[in-house]
């Protein structure tokens, strides 16, 4: 016990590794090695920012091997406390929060100063499977009632920040935790065309901001300086890097700063112009086999419980993959959603931790016996 | 509505829903995969052209601007660079507090202030406005040191116009200035407006602009990479501008300054110009201005000095300025009496000291005896200015065939001169007056005519024109100030202008015995005092021009007179004058105010030919001859006067 610090890590290590999924933690050692490689480009004249990266890396790789060696019923158990502390920091939010460029999503604890709305993207669906996992066997109409509640009251707050895109990620975790609990399918045909209904009405309770974001998706050249910028540019920067792309630090849309958040969010315009399609294959195949793994991961899951979390987080990973990688290209509006494993950012990676030590735990108490 | 109950169909329906979310997930990735061939496959070209388009700025080179120098060589506009500080109006949100921190690190007078605000007044599209012009390198160094203090202040290396010898010569030069929006759309009109991008400034007046295409020069380009931001970060490529074409003018600026010294505090114009090839040798307007004010924006207080100015030292009194000349047509009205066979060598006149036409009397002017000049043949009504020869004369001649001789000789039209602005003027005719008035001519307004009065408005170069051409013996030489265009790099000379524009058909013998009668003006006529002691011989002609009118029976009193009312002087002549020499210099001179014409014209031109053909220079500005003695024995009297 009284050992130095770097002679119990090693202990330490081989005791989780049985729990580590070796095929997810490949996976995601090989998407955080492209983020990094990638983000010493987009980062060149940020130079701080890899060696900042570096320390996320490590720090969302020890929660992540910290979660994986936890049992499924600490999860279970943590998920109530998590949801309720998470809803009281997001009321805390909107009364003493702190505003930064126009939207109040941070909060001040002391030296800490944290989003509460990113602790909501895991626990909606740790909360929502807990709460079916409870019903086992009992669920009926009045569950995903309850359900629904439980990710809109969050939501509801989220948007008033506002962040949309939060709000959104936040909304799909709990929808996939609902649908996976077995919403019937009439139901879900309902609610889409409901969406589908209320988008005249979404539009008028937009900001501004967020109206423009969708009108210069629709014709990005139409302000090609001004609200369409961000994306335009990074639609140069995807097309203009071809089949093989320009080669790694060789983007001139990147070194010559005309991509915006090149760090963050728009990070992947980064590794599509200097990889090019050949790149935006591979890591659209890394992602694929992350997502399959993870839904593996639920298929094999042998409660309720974990079946719902892996599954809700197979979803959730495709679901920022797909949105960032949607609105880069050009194909949804700019919302604040980073790439997994390749975005520049401490939070999300911890989240992201967070997330694959759950479908590691989950894995490593699945049913001894196939079904 | 079916619930769960059964946890066996619970798995299935799970394995059910998986599947839906795999299906999902396959789509996405489909729809993602699509976008990017697309984008990275079909539209590649599209987006590579973009990103080099993004990256790859083209920068305007301009070509120095080209010098201009006098005939002997003498350079009087140049190029000088120094270093600028810059304001980057997009950069800087509260400018004048930026200039008050900048005024702790280097000085900036008030001067620079309000030359500031009117560069942003005037070219509200300038995006980068210059506070400070011309740092001394201790300057540069000190704010250097402090840049990071100022974001959006930059310092500039540039080019600078500059005058070197001020305000000598400045209505032949002109100036630059920054290019205006009446500017561009000259530009427009050029051979080559492309050439024009990234040029700031242009030539507003003078030779400056009319020959701006010539001193512009071709513009080159550098290809620099930029960043989003727009900072260069590397040239690429690069093609070079070309200088512009050099001037060479016709000025002698060392007679150029001498001319102008000699008119003093006076204002006036000059017109030197040398016969045989219509070089202009000085081209003077006094009151001159400083034009090196203008080149980097004139601060208002200077401009409303300039332009508000009783003296107008922004006329162009040369160029611009049209008078009526006085007795300096006497010449020309003599020779075309010979020429048309109205007068002989011989005839004489009877001058008792006045005219009586319908009811009218036109007197004699100036100092005259008592009774007139009596007999008096063509010679002596020059050499002594007889106007009631010159009123009979006229009166005999009749407007119209003064008119149609003149025409040829360039009054009352525009010369050609290679400066912009020139006027006409008027040379009367009764198809003018016809035409002007709808009135028909009276034969009264011809006397008038006979002494450059009435109608007459000529400007100094057409006089100084005319003057050139008789001395010439009726060539014509279109005048020019600007002798050739020199390429700078070969040093190679086009002269400007060709050798001969038209000749007067006239009888030598008439010519000769014109040119004998102003010689004898300057030995024994109304200019022989400021000629005394000559060792050349000049032909001359005084002149007094009237400015405003004087009643009839009234008395001109040049001291009770408002300085500005009095008459101008005027004097032409050519030298040398002797038989068969070739005249080398004829001018015209004006002087405003001054009163009569041999006493405040004829010194200045004196000094002019004493340097022009004795390299004799002066010790201070032309004397203004105190008196002129009674060119006849009569006794002095009071002057009759008028015009």
């Amino acid at each position: 016990m009284n050992a130095p610090l770097p002679q119990r890590v090693g202990p330490w290590l081989r005791s989780r590794l049985p729990v580590l999924d070796p095929v997810l933690l490949a996976l995601v050692g090989v998407l955080s090695l492209l983020g990094l490689v990638t983000l010493y480009s987009a980062a060149s004249d940020h130079p701080g920012r890899f060696g900042e990266q570096l320390r996320n890396f490590a720090l969302a790789g020890a929660v992540m091997i910290a979660v994986a060696g936890l049992p499924p019923r600490m999860l279970k158990r943590l998920a109530l406390p998590t949801y309720t502390v998470g809803l009281v920091l997001l009321v805390a939010v909107l009364v003493a929060g702190v505003s930064v460029k126009g939207a109040q999503r941070w909060l001040e604890l002391g030296p800490l100063r944290i989003q509460p709305a990113e602790i909501m993207k895991l626990a909606v669906p740790l909360m929502l499977a807990w709460y079916f996992d409870r019903r086992e066997g009992a669920v009926g109409r009045m569950d995903f009632a309850v359900a629904a509640l439980l990710v809109l009251v969050p939501v509801a707050l989220i948007v008033r920040q506002p962040d949309l895109g939060t709000a959104m990620l936040v909304l799909a975790a709990g929808f996939f935790v609902i649908f996976f609990a077995g919403l019937p399918w009439l139901w879900l045909g309902v609610m889409v065309g409901g969406a589908v209904a209320l988008v005249p009405v979404a539009w008028t309770l937009m900001h501004d901001y967020q109206r423009n974001r969708i009108l210069t998706l629709v014709d990005p050249m139409s302000d090609p300086l001004g609200k369409g910028f961000h994306t335009l540019q990074a639609m140069i920067a995807i097309g203009s890097g071809g089949i093989f792309g320009k080669g790694w630090m060789q983007g001139t849309q990147t070194h010559l700063e005309f991509i915006p958040e090149r760090t963050s969010d728009f990070i992947f315009a980064v590794f599509s112009e200097e990889f090019g399609l050949i790149g935006n294959l591979v890591l659209l195949v890394l992602f694929l086999v992350l997502v399959g793994r993870a839904l593996q991961i639920a298929l094999q899951a042998s409660t309720p419980f974990t079946r719902l979390l892996a599954s809700a987080i197979a979803m959730i990973l495709f679901t920022y993959t797909f949105v960032n990688m949607a609105m880069v290209s050009g194909i949804l509006p700019v919302v604040g959603v980073p790439l997994p494993f390749i975005s520049y950012g401490g939070t999300a990676l911890v989240t992201l931790g967070m997330a694959c030590g759950m479908l590691m735990c989950v894995q490593s108490h699945r049913k001894l016996v196939q079904m | 509505m079916k619930f769960l109950r059964n946890p066996e169909r619970e798995v299935f329906y799970f394995r059910t829903r998986l599947l839906a979310a795999t299906v999902l997930m396959l789509g996405g990735f489909a729809l993602l995969l699509a976008r990017f061939t697309w984008l990275q496959v079909v539209r590649h070209q599209d987006f590579y052209a973009r990103a080099e388009q993004n990256r790859i700025s083209l920068v305007p080179v301009t070509g120095n601007r080209g010098l201009i120098k006098d005939r002997n060589g003498v350079i009087i506009a140049k190029n000088y660079s120094a270093y600028t500080l810059e304001i980057a109006m997009d950069q800087v949100k509260n400018v004048d507090a930026t200039i008050d921190q900048l005024s702790e690190v280097i000085p900036i007078e008030a001067r620079d202030r309000r030359r500031f605000h009117k560069l942003i007044e005037d070219y509200k599209r300038l995006d980068s406005v210059p506070i400070r012009t011309r740092l001394t390198d201790e300057e540069v160094a000190r704010f250097a040191a402090q840049r990071y203090r100022f974001p959006g202040v930059e310092l500039r290396a540039r080019l600078f116009r500059q005058y070197p010898l001020g305000d000598t010569a400045s209505h032949v030069l002109g100036y630059i200035g920054r290019v205006s929006e009446a500017d561009e759309q000259r530009i427009d009109q050029f051979s080559n407006p492309a050439d024009y991008n990234g040029t700031e400034y242009i030539g507003k007046i003078g030779v400056e602009s009319s020959y701006e295409e010539y001193l512009h020069g071709t513009t080159g380009f550098e290809q620099v990479e930029i960043t989003a931001g727009g900072h260069p970060v590397r040239t690429l490529s690069r093609t070079p501008s070309e200088p512009g074409h050099n001037l060479i003018l016709s000025i002698d600026i060392k007679l150029q300054e001498l001319a102008e010294k000699a008119f003093g505090d006076r204002r006036g114009a000059l017109i030197a110009i040398e016969p045989e090839s219509g070089d202009v040798l000085a081209f003077v307007s006094k009151p001159t201005y400083d034009p090196n004010l203008f080149v980097d924006g004139i601060d208002p207080l200077n401009w409303d000095g300039l332009n508000n100015s009783q003296d107008k030292p922004l006329l162009n009194r040369a160029l611009r300025g049209t008078y009526p000349i006085g007795s300096t047509y006497k010449p020309f009205l003599a020779l075309c009496a010979l020429e048309l066979g109205k007068r002989h060598f011989d005839s004489v006149t009877y001058d008792p000291g006045f005219f009586w036409y319908a009811g009218h009397e036109f007197r004699e002017g100036g100092h005259i005896p008592k009774g007139g000049y009596g007999n008096v043949d063509l010679h002596r009504a020059i050499v002594v200015s007889s106007d009631v020869y010159f009123y009979v004369l006229a009166n005999d001649l009749g407007v119209d065939a003064i008119h149609n001789f003149m025409q040829p000789f360039g009054f009352g039209q525009m010369t050609g001169i290679d400066l912009e602005g020139e006027l006409a003027g008027v040379l009367p005719s009764s198809e003018w007056k016809e035409r002007r008035f709808h009135q028909k001519w009276f034969g009264g307004e011809t006397i008038s005519i006979g002494i450059g009065q009435g109608y007459n408005s000529f400007t100094l170069l057409q006089l100084a024109h005319a003057t050139a051409t008789l001395a010439n013996g009726g060539v014509v030489m279109k005048p020019h100030v600007v002798r050739a265009i020199e390429d700078p790099r070969t040093g190679a000379l086009k002269p400007t202008v060709p050798s001969e524009s038209g000749r007067i058909k006239l009888n030598p013998l008439n010519v000769d015995f014109i040119r004998n009668a102003m010689v004898d003006v300057n030995l024994s006529g109304t200019a022989r005092a400021a000629f005394v002691g000559a060792p050349y011989h000049a032909a001359g002609k005084t002149g007094t021009a009237q400015v405003v009118g004087v009643a009839q029976n009234e008395k001109y009193n040049e001291n009770k007179i408002d300085e500005r009312h009095r008459d101008h002087a005027l004097f032409i002549a050519f030298a040398p004058a002797d038989p068969g020499a070739k005249p080398k210099i004829a001018l015209a001179l004006l002087v405003e105010n001054a009163g009569w014409g041999a006493l405040a014209a004829a010194p200045i031109a004196r000094q002019v030919f004493d340097y022009y053909l004795l390299g004799k220079v002066p010790a201070g500005p032309a004397p203004i001859d105190e008196h002129d003695e009674p060119l006849k024995t009569a006794s002095t009297t009071e002057a009759t006067a008028k015009r």
